[in-house]
């Protein structure tokens, strides 16, 4: 079992929830994302999905676009972000699960990608444009490289699909929460619980929610009935408002960290589906 | 070249694919088996073809060019006059067929993403034809140069929303068009308006189209004979080309040229041409030739022509440039300029600075072949949208 594997065994046992922190990669810094990282490994965040920009992201909305373009404005691209990567796992143990598009690690070569993130110690990958008819090209290496392959699910997809997507997939499942771009739409809260009790009667895979999750009060409605949400466009809008202040990593951290504890579910509850 | 393609998951040999978001697999998914009922159902076909007839003039002529011919001095060209079209373009071919089968979907929105705004244009006339809300995403860049056609949309009744992003111009687009699609997916119909997109869309797009290569076929037979040695058309996402090639995909001994946008030059690196100058990769749901960087992404493109400045090209134009089935070249925007006059003075038609490009490159083949040889040129649209940007060169020559 991977580092993700391991984690969800160590939360679903303590009955927790996990908390998965979404930024850009090189916003503004690669250094700086370097920190953040380090930053909420401290505040209690259990997987960071690390943003791997791309000049055409069309499941993102504004937030994370203009995001994206500046930390291409800064040169960031899969080698630096690698490299960045296994530095900060040298020095914390902290799951880390790159998030992106398919062309960048298209371009750079699918048999290379799986060996260089193995070795920079990437627990997993979510490529937003390659579903399960088309993954096989790529997972032909990175599951052999042990590399997870996260795949998406969506409200509009069929109890027949997530069966044959959660077949095939490791890791987790990242549940969208909204037919929408990330950061736009809030989802409902009644619709969360319906939909993962769909989830849950498929599959055991841990699943987390995504896609429209901002604040703590939000985060903590919603952990309930899943294995873990993720924040992403609220910390990617933090970054950019604080980006000058050399207080930065502590005012994402600590709003991690808030958000971390409105999620830790009561120790006499067991998870997710004993609430349904 | 007789083997059945695409595969069943949309694939053009290693080209082509769904390379989708989850949230709009099923949406594709069901279009997908729309797609395959429609071609079963000859109610579909009948009353698909009285639009064509009725609605769009259908036929178009096959015109021969005698003056251009002579001027050239070498084989006899041939103009498929697409822009004879409603709405002036060869766009509408598309739009109805899709518009149709939305209908049949029970959608009652439609978007769709244009360039140089025939696309945006056909797709509002068929709203407006069958009663259905519309909205079309555009490029800053391309709502200023292109202005006449943002008009007929208003006018049709759509919305044009502006889309400032990236180069402001057709992949942007796109990509707000797709951003939208799924955010309202459940209700919305995508129209896209070329051969590309995630399977079942460029061959989709590629079926409506091959009006224009099979009613070629007919016509050139009654008019010489025989067919053609050369086809030529204009590639920017390659639909009016992929129209007019597929039906003489097996008669090998018939030329398909295709000529994509080289704006400031090949070697500034300020151009359109995927194919000649992209590598393979993926954008916009599909796997083919892309111009990128080496870090995979996605490099601004340059033409005078709106409609050809898109980084990528239909997935079945990658197969087809792979096989060496169909060959592919470049003009730039100085020599799409002087064949847009030289159509206009000479022959009293003035094509789109799109379909300019397809003159431009015939202008330079046709002296260097016999006159027994016959182009066809597929002319895909008329010039009036471009007139301002032209009235602006000629001002600063």
């Amino acid at each position: 079992m991977g580092r993700i594997g391991e984690k969800f065994r160590q939360l679903r046992e303590k009955g927790e929830k996990a908390l998965v922190a979404y930024i850009v990669a090189g916003d503004p810094s690669l250094e700086i994302t370097r920190e953040i990282i380090l930053g909420f490994k401290d505040a209690g965040v259990d997987i960071i999905e690390l943003g791997v920009p791309f000049s055409d992201p069309t499941a993102d909305g504004p937030v994370i676009q203009v995001a994206s373009g500046r930390a291409l404005e800064q040169g960031t691209d899969l080698i630096s972000i690698l490299d960045m990567v296994e530095s900060v796992n040298k020095s914390a143990d902290i799951p880390i699960v790159l998030f992106g598009y398919y062309n960048p690690i298209f371009a750079y070569g699918n048999k290379r990608f799986a060996q260089r993130a193995r070795v920079a110690g990437v627990d997993g990958i979510l490529v937003v444009d390659l579903p399960p008819e088309e993954s096989r090209e790529l997972r032909k290496y990175t599951d052999q490289a042990g590399i997870d392959f996260i795949s998406l699910l969506a409200p509009t997809t069929s109890s027949e699909r997530i069966r044959k997507i959660s077949e095939e997939a490791t890791g987790f499942l990242y549940y969208v929460s909204v037919t929408g771009v990330t950061g736009t739409k809030k989802p409902r809260v009644s619709d969360i619980r319906d939909e993962m009790k769909r989830v849950r009667s498929i599959t055991g895979m841990p699943v987390v929610v995504g896609f429209g999750i901002s604040t703590p009060g939000q985060a903590g409605e919603i952990a309930p009935y899943a294995d873990g949400i993720v924040v992403g466009s609220a910390f990617v809008h933090m970054i950019e408002e604080h980006a000058g202040d050399s207080n930065m990593v502590n005012i994402v951290s600590d709003y991690a960290k808030e958000i971390k504890t409105a999620i830790e579910a009561p120790r006499n509850k067991l998870w997710g589906i004993s609430d349904c | 070249m007789k083997t059945q393609l695409p595969d069943r998951e949309g694939h053009f040999g290693v080209f082509g694919g769904r390379y989708a978001a989850e949230t709009l697999m099923p949406a594709i998914i069901e279009l997908e088996e729309a797609d395959k009922e429609i071609k079963k159902d000859k109610t579909f076909a009948k009353e698909y073809a009285s639009y064509l007839r009725d609605y769009s003039g259908r036929e178009t002529p096959l015109y021969f060019a005698e003056r251009l011919t002579e001027k050239l001095g070498g084989a006899k060209i041939y103009l498929k006059r697409e822009d004879l079209n409603h709405t002036g373009s060869h766009k509408i071919n598309n739009t109805l067929g899709q518009a149709l089968l939305a209908r049949r979907m029970g959608k009652r929105k439609i978007i769709a993403e244009t360039g140089a705004g025939q696309h945006g244009v056909a797709t509002a006339t068929v709203a407006a034809l069958f009663g259905m809300e519309c909205k079309i995403f555009m490029g800053r860049e391309d709502i200023e140069r292109q202005s006449p056609n943002v008009f007929r949309m208003k006018i049709l009744g759509a919305e044009v929303v502006p889309v400032i992003s990236g180069t402001d111009t057709l992949k942007d687009a796109m990509n707000e068009a797709m951003r939208y699609w799924v955010s309202h997916v459940k209700d919305t119909y995508y129209v896209i308006g070329t051969t590309a997109g995630p399977h079942p869309y460029p061959v989709m797009v590629r079926n409506f189209q091959s009006v224009i290569g099979r009613e070629v076929k007919r016509q050139i037979l009654k008019k010489e004979g025989r067919l053609p040695d050369v086809l030529i058309a204009c590639i920017g996402g390659g639909s009016n080309a992929m129209g007019l090639f597929y039906p003489f995909r097996n008669d090998v001994d018939v030329v398909m040229t295709g000529v994509e946008a080289g704006g400031k030059g090949i070697t500034t690196g300020m151009h359109a041409a995927s194919i000649a100058e992209g590598k393979v990769g993926v954008l916009h749901g599909n796997k083919t030739y892309l111009l990128q960087d080496e870090r995979g992404q996605v490099r601004d493109t340059c033409s005078i022509a709106a409609g050809l400045d898109y980084p990528g090209v239909g997935p079945e134009h990658s197969y087809l440039h792979s096989t060496g089935r169909a060959g592919y070249v470049t003009v730039d925007d100085r020599e799409a300029t002087d064949a847009f006059l030289f159509l206009s003075e000479c022959e009293g038609i003035i094509p789109a600075m799109e379909s300019a490009h397809a003159v431009a490159y015939a202008m330079k083949l046709a002296p260097t072949m016999s006159r027994e040889k016959v182009i066809v040129i597929n002319l895909s649209g008329r010039g009036d949208k471009d007139a301002g940007i032209i009235a602006e060169k000629l001002e600063v020559r």
